[in-house]
């Protein structure tokens, strides 16, 4: 059993994953865990939720306390950059020069916010959510700010968006497709999200592209945001502009290495590169997944970095196993919960389950007759019980899925896959 | 500050003192417990968590929603009576000398 040095970069949700199930699983040797951040490795998730509104502190953000890194022998270097990897000498370059010895070496780099090439971008008041930092200049910002725009309509930008207008900001998204998190969910749960927002005060632009940021000089240091330009001419006043127009896995350093990257880094069913010594985990890595019929797929979410991570934890500790965990989302805009279970891109047919009216109810998405996930809102049983069905293997018809007396629980539990 | 008791798989103990306000959970993952996983971070979203409440003092505890009832139905080790979501076990004076089982699995 390779119980050599395992480096790991990146200290997000599977970095941190990955280090914390080598030591539950007895792991010996060396652990180094790597992040770009000064913090402590932290939960994203609340950033855009109870932290920015103010809620919650770093204590309660941090994956662990400091003591826990110390206890459990995992050797955290903060603020650190890899540089370089030497493949054949099994080593990683830090920007300080220094070179760490690996055995086995787990890209888990995340991905970063995706930035378009708009004039102004640059200007004070533009700002992104992502990190802790982005989240603390963000809420300063929101404080001070009477009408924001916001680029793109995703989870990130409605979670925002719902928070800014509970502390009583204008709010306007801008968004170039038709719908809202148009990407993830089906359209009856887009429609469903918009109206939602637009009820709370909320204005949407669909089908419109923010074409530059305006500024004005407030000093003679430099400007700041007054508005945003959209193609059709129209200027929307904007004293903050979140840009959230989704994010680019960091792949960079792993392609230098001589490893396939695209859209993400390459790696085969149980999460190795085409180098047996070298893994990809979480937001970065493009895998073969079972529930979206064997196809390269790369997920931006803490389910998939966590249990990639146990994947590659339990392979380096000699019990190697295919990844197959079911994928599963959440989102938080307000009042509204919105919970996914499996992957439901290329449905071509929905199914409603509870009615609409009530704000409590879910979409069994279908191709044909094959279940491929659920979108609950605010009806967390079913998300539950979807979850478990959809891990299993198993299926319900579209009949079934509409019939409100059809019992989903004892589906989920006993119906054979 | 109240006390709770973690007890985990193997028998093993853990009592903290904990700021009225500190959900069980939050408590567990700030002091090192393990056993608890919190995926979610407290959102009531994931159901890993899971604790298993010593049966005479479920009372002590704040009522289950209905939020938290539904995810119960969706956690990796059974679901007993007793069985709570340690994120929504906000402590109360009330809840001193809680004690609370770890499940043998959360994910």
């Amino acid at each position: 059993m390779p119980q050599q040095p395992v480096v790991i970069l990146g200290a997000g949700h599977a970095g941190f994953q990955l280090a914390a199930s080598l030591r539950q699983h007895g792991f010996e040797g060396a652990v180094t865990l790597i992040g770009d951040e000064p913090a402590l490795p932290y939960q994203r998730p609340p950033l855009s939720k109870d932290y920015l509104d103010g809620k919650i502190g770093l204590d309660l953000l941090l994956m662990r306390p400091e003591a826990f890194y110390r206890d459990h022998r995992i050797d955290y270097l903060a603020a650190t950059r890899a540089e370089e990897i030497d493949r054949a000498r099994k080593t990683v370059r830090l920007a300080s020069g220094e070179r760490l010895h690996y055995r086995h070496l787990v890209f888990a780099t995340g991905a970063r916010n995706r930035v378009p090439p708009l004039p102004g971008i640059e200007l004070d008041g533009v700002a992104f959510l992502r990190t802790l930092a982005d989240t603390d200049l963000l809420r300063e910002r929101l404080a001070a700010a009477n009408d924001i725009v916001v680029i793109g309509a995703g989870f990130i930008g409605l979670e925002f968006a719902a928070v800014a207008r509970a502390h009583g900001k204008n709010v306007h998204i801008v968004e170039l497709t038709d719908r809202a998190m148009g990407r993830v969910v089906s359209v009856a749960t887009s429609r469903f999200f918009a109206e939602a927002h637009a009820r709370t005060g909320v204005e949407f632009g669909f089908g419109a592209q923010a074409a530059r940021i305006g500024g004005r000089v407030t000093s003679p240091m430099g400007s700041r945001v007054d508005h945003v330009e959209l193609a059709s001419g129209d200027k929307l006043p904007a004293d903050l502009v979140l840009v959230s127009i989704g994010v680019v896995p960091n792949g960079e350093l792993a392609a230098a290495a001589g490893l396939e990257v695209a859209n993400g880094i390459v790696v085969d069913g149980e999460l190795s590169t085409g180098d047996i010594n070298i893994s990809a985990i979480g937001d970065c890595a493009v895998f073969p997944c079972d529930h979206a019929g064997g196809h390269m797929t790369r997920l931006e979410a803490v389910q998939n970095a966590a249990d990639h991570a146990r994947c590659v934890a339990d392979r380096l500790v000699g019990k190697a196993h295919p990844y197959s965990a079911l994928p599963w989302f959440w989102s938080e805009q307000g009042k509204l919960r919105l919970q996914i279970a499996g992957l439901t891109q290329g449905h071509d047919r929905t199914v409603l389950r509870g009615p609409i009216e009530s704000g409590e109810f879910s979409v069994f998405c279908y191709r044909g007759e094959t279940l491929l996930g659920v979108e609950s809102i605010n009806r967390p049983a079913d998300h539950a019980h979807a979850r478990r069905l959809l891990a299993a293997g198993r299926q319900i018809s579209p009949d079934e899925a509409a019939d409100p007396s059809f019992d989903l629980r004892a589906a989920a539990t006993t119906r054979p896959g | 500050m109240p006390r709770v008791t973690y007890i985990s798989q193997d028998e093993k103990a853990t009592t903290l003192d904990i700021d009225i306000g500190t959900s069980v959970m939050q408590a567990a993952v700030l002091n090192g417990v393990d056993g608890i996983v919190a995926e979610c971070g407290g959102s009531c979203m994931c159901a890993t968590c899971h604790v298993y409440v010593r049966e005479d003092m479920l009372a002590l505890c704040p009522p289950m929603d209905a939020d938290e009832d539904a995810m119960l139905e969706g956690t990796a080790s059974p679901r007993l009576p007793n069985s709570r979501l340690s994120c929504q076990l906000v402590v109360s004076a009330q809840m001193d000398g809680l004690v609370v089982r770890l499940p043998e699995t959360q994910t």
